[in-house]
Parts: C-alpha cells; sequence; structure tokens
C-alpha cells in the first residue's frame, strides 16, 4: 500500500498544528508539578468544565466565541485556586500516594457531577470558519487559529515565568522550596499563583479545544492520558522539556494516524513512550547518568 | 539586639537544642562555634523560623518573633544564609540576586541593594548571567551572602560559610565576610573553622551536644581550649 506523499506532508502539518494545544495542557500540568510536586490527575477534566461553559455560553445564550473564551480563562483560574485551597492545600504534606488519589478522586468526581448535569451527549460548537489550501495542504482555521494562540500562549508564559517578579520566584520554589520562604515568600502565595496560572491555562487550552473538538463527561480520558505522557517525557517539571515532548508526541500520533490507523498513533506514541522510558527514563532532555 | 532565652528544638522525637540562651548585640559580630551534631545548625534554624522552638523565647528588636514562619521573620531583618548555600542552581546570578529582594520593601530598593552587593563582590556582577550552579564553591557562597544582602537585613545568619572550600578561599571568604561587617551588618555565624572564625568576631559561644558550654570575648577565650573543646569535645 503506498499512500500519496501530500497525505503525509498534510498529517505532518495536523500534527504540529495539534502538539500546540497539546503543548499547552503539558505545560499548565508540568508548571503545577514543577512548584507543588503533585500530580493534578483531573487537570484535563478542569478543561473540559471550561468547555463546557464556553458551550453553554455559545450555544445557548448566543454569546461571541471570544467572549466565552475570556469566561473560560476566568473559570479556569477559579478553578485551579479551587482545587488547590480545598483539595491540595489540606494534603500537601501528606504521602505521595493520597495526594494521587485525591486528585484522581476529583477526577471521577467532576466526570461523574458532569455526567449528571450534562448527560453523555457529545456537544460542539459550530463554528463556520475558512479554510486555507496552501501547496495543496487544506489548513482549516479551526486547526490554525488554537495553534497559533498556543504558541502565543507559550511564550506568554515563559515570559512570565522569566521576566517577572513573581515568575521567577515561582522557579525558584521549584528549586528550593525552603530557600525561598528565606527570601521571605509565603509558599501558599506562590502555590495559589501558580495553581490560578496552571487553571488559566487549563481554561485557554478548553477554549482552543473546542474549536475541533466535542466536549463529553469523559473528555479528559482523550488528553489527560496524552498530557501525562507529554510531561513524563519531557521530565517531569522540565518546561522545555514538555513544549518538545508534545510535538514529538503529536507528530507520531498524527502521522501514524495516516500511514496506519488512528487507533494505531496512539498505540505507537505509547510504545514509544514505553521505550523512551527505559531508555531515558528522566526525559529527552535529561542527561544521561 | 538579638536574645534567645532557653531555647529547646528539634526534630520529632529528636531533641537538638537544649535550653540554648544567646544574645548578640547590635553592629556585633558572634561565632557560634562547636564540634558536627552540636545543634549548630538546627539554632540557626530556630531563628530563622525554618522550625519553630519546643520552649523558650525568641526575640529581635524587642519583638517577639516565637513561633512565626519562615517568611515573616526575614521581614524583620533576619537574613539567613543556609548551611550548603541552598542557592537556585538553575537560576541566573541575577535572578538569584533578584530574589533575594523579593520583599515589598527591599524590592523598592532592588536597584541601590544590587549596586552594593556587585560593588562588594564584583565577581557576581562579572557572572551576572551565569547560572548560579555552574560557579565555583566560593563564588556561590559569595552569591548565597550577597543573595541575604539583597533583603536589607539588619543581621545575617552564617551557617559554615568556609563548608567544602579550598583552604586559599577559605581565606578570601573570610576577608569577606570581614568586609560585610565593615558595612555595619551585624553577623552571627557558625563554624567548624574555629581558628579563622575567631580572628573575625567579638564573642563566640562553644554548643556542644546541643548544650551552650562556654561563652566569652573572642580575644579573651583561649583558642587552645575552644579548638580542644570543639573538635574533641573534652
Amino acid at each position: 500500500m503506498s499512500i500519496d506523499p501530500i497525505f503525509l506532508v498534510e498529517a505532518a502539518v495536523n500534527g504540529v498544528l495539534l502538539g500546540g494545544v497539546i503543548a499547552l495542557l503539558a505545560l499548565g500540568l508540568n508548571l503545577i508539578f514543577g512548584v507543588l510536586d503533585i500530580v493534578w490527575i483531573a487537570y484535563v477534566d478542569l478543561v473540559m468544565l471550561c468547555m463546557y461553559a464556553i458551550y453553554f455560553l455559545v450555544t445557548v445564550h448566543g454569546w461571541p466565541i471570544w467572549a466565552a473564551a475570556i469566561v473560560s480563562l476566568a473559570v479556569g483560574a477559579v478553578l485551579g485556586v479551587g482545587v488547590h485551597l480545598l483539595i491540595i492545600s489540606p494534603i500537601l504534606t501528606s504521602p505521595p500516594i493520597n495526594q494521587l488519589l485525591a486528585t484522581g478522586g476529583l477526577l471521577f468526581f467532576v466526570q461523574s457531577a458532569a455526567t449528571l448535569f450534562w448527560t453523555t451527549d457529545h456537544r460542539s460548537v459550530r463554528l463556520s470558519l475558512p479554510s486555507w489550501e496552501i501547496a495543496g495542504i487544506f489548513i482549516p482555521a479551526t486547526r490554525l487559529i488554537p495553534f497559533a494562540i498556543s504558541i502565543l500562549a507559550v511564550i506568554a508564559l515563559y515570559l512570565f515565568l522569566t521576566r517577572t517578579f513573581i515568575g521567577t520566584a515561582i522557579r525558584a520554589v521549584s528549586q528550593d522550596r525552603e530557600a525561598m520562604s528565606l527570601m521571605g515568600a509565603s509558599p501558599q502565595r506562590i502555590y495559589v499563583v501558580t495553581s490560578a496560572v496552571g487553571g488559566l491555562m487549563a481554561g485557554l487550552a478548553g477554549a482552543l479545544l473546542i474549536f475541533q473538538y466535542a466536549v463529553h463527561p469523559f473528555f479528559g480520558g482523550q488528553f489527560g492520558p496524552l498530557t501525562f505522557m507529554v510531561c513524563v517525557l519531557g521530565g517531569l517539571g522540565n518546561m522545555v522539556g514538555a513544549f518538545v515532548a508534545s510535538f514529538i508526541m503529536s507528530e507520531v500520533i498524527a502521522v501514524g494516524g495516516v500511514v496506519m490507523s488512528t487507533e494505531m498513533g496512539y498505540v505507537i506514541a505509547f510504545v514509544i513512550f514505553i521505550v523512551m522510558m527505559f531508555v531515558r527514563p528522566g526525559g529527552i532532555l535529561a542527561k544521561r547518568q | 539586639m538579638l536574645e534567645l532565652r532557653e531555647v529547646t528544638a528539634g526534630y520529632g522525637q529528636f531533641t537538638a537544642l537544649w535550653d540554648v540562651s544567646l544574645r548578640v548585640d547590635s553592629g556585633e559580630a558572634v561565632a557560634v562555634v562547636g564540634p558536627n551534631g552540636a545543634g549548630k545548625t538546627t539554632l540557626l534554624r530556630v531563628i530563622s523560623g525554618l522550625i519553630a522552638p519546643r520552649a523558650g523565647a525568641l526575640t529581635f528588636d524587642g519583638t517577639i518573633l516565637t513561633g512565626l514562619p519562615a517568611h515573616q521573620v526575614v521581614a524583620h531583618g533576619i537574613a539567613h544564609v543556609p548551611e550548603g548555600r541552598r542557592l537556585f542552581p538553575m537560576l541566573t546570578v541575577a535572578d538569584n540576586l533578584k530574589m533575594g529582594a523579593f520583599l515589598p520593601g527591599a524590592r523598592s530598593r532592588f536597584a541601590e541593594s544590587l549596586e552594593r552587593v556587585y560593588a562588594l563582590f564584583p565577581v557576581l556582577a562579572e557572572r551576572r548571567a551565569q547560572r548560579a550552579g555552574s560557579m565555583s564553591g566560593g563564588e556561590q557562597q559569595m552569591l548565597a551572602i550577597g543573595r541575604a544582602l539583597m533583603s536589607r537585613p539588619k543581621i545575617i545568619l552564617l551557617d559554615e560559610p568556609s563548608m567544602g572550600l579550598a583552604p586559599v578561599m577559605v581565606f578570601r571568604l573570610f576577608d569577606l565576610i570581614r568586609r560585610v561587617r565593615e558595612e555595619g551588618y551585624t553577623i552571627l555565624v557558625v563554624e567548624q573553622n574555629v581558628r579563622q572564625v575567631l580572628k573575625l568576631v567579638d564573642r563566640a559561644y562553644l554548643l556542644e551536644v546541643g548544650r551552650i558550654r562556654m561563652e566569652g570575648r573572642a580575644a579573651e577565650l583561649s583558642e587552645q581550649d575552644f579548638v580542644r573543646k570543639a573538635y574533641m569535645g573534652v
């Protein structure tokens, strides 16, 4: 069986476009992990809640997508702070397994609540956006716009973490929590800011994912494992690693999906992940031991 | 200025300090010496609020600081240069210094503080864009002290500044600490390097298995006695 090379090129382009949004998810999760040492298992489920917010605002209340997206950012930030204060903060010093179970419990809670309130229907926001044809490749705006905004958001995050006082403090806390408290920074305050930023990114990711995907109560299962895998592949807490890994994984899924089948794309991605865990357990950018 | 009264502290079941009383006056340099495991580091950690004492009182400039968390203690003018320096290794030298001025009061005078620190440690100005973790031990210690100065403290707590440094560097470092002193800072230093530190300070305490065993003016203390006690515990 031979595949027209144009399809491969198109798949590669789609991989890059998908990678942008994956990077946003992975960086949000990684940011929180880097500072708090806790993986928010339910991170993509928060994204799902933001997507529902947009869906209802746009289809039921007739809001324009950009206005709903702004609300989504706010919802994300509030959810982020809420999760920290209600769930993470009381168990900060508990054994890691308890923390994992607590955020895992949140996942089931959010999924069940969403099913109860909104049923298992797949709901999508229908946006009539153009497609562009460049050198025989179709690039739909529903993919290009989210990609472009993701990249801008990643740049904004980079500037926030490197150029601002509080952003630098967030990086410093992830390197040495105790030393940062000796600088006069209240750890709790840094945690809340980090959780808000992580939530904000979830809100933005939700606003961008709804361009291409329908939202349903199990949306988290679609992107959650992938996001976590990207973070581990990049090295948990390593932002540059997560960014690179996002594009590797989305490329494998997109190209693998065209060459074989969509399911096989995911299979190959997870096989690569498992192999990499043996070859480079610290992540792709980690120094060799 | 700084006063500890009958402070008892430890970790879990273990008690590292027993009824320790100690005083540092404004403008003074005071050393606490003693063998490994005497509780020197614990003492500084109690003062900076990293661990809460089980009993006793800690006052600074007339304010009771007992039990305050570390991030609030700094705001009172106590800067702790912890054991092992504890820099942010992946941040640049400049960013490490920036974090030293995290508190709003220090932040507003950031440029002025930075100039002072760079004047004191010119090597830090040269290396400002370098990652802290990639510098030599001596330079890292200078950065740790510089970072503490950025908070515009009244007193600096130094925990084993000479630890892990080459002998030549130890010499230079003590020289630099002397210059910091001349700038008018009050210093409380914990050291294993008794000989060097006694030349630097006004007074010294000998801490042994969590208790103060000796106290006196540095000039009057017999170095032989102190060294023998500090290392051999006899």
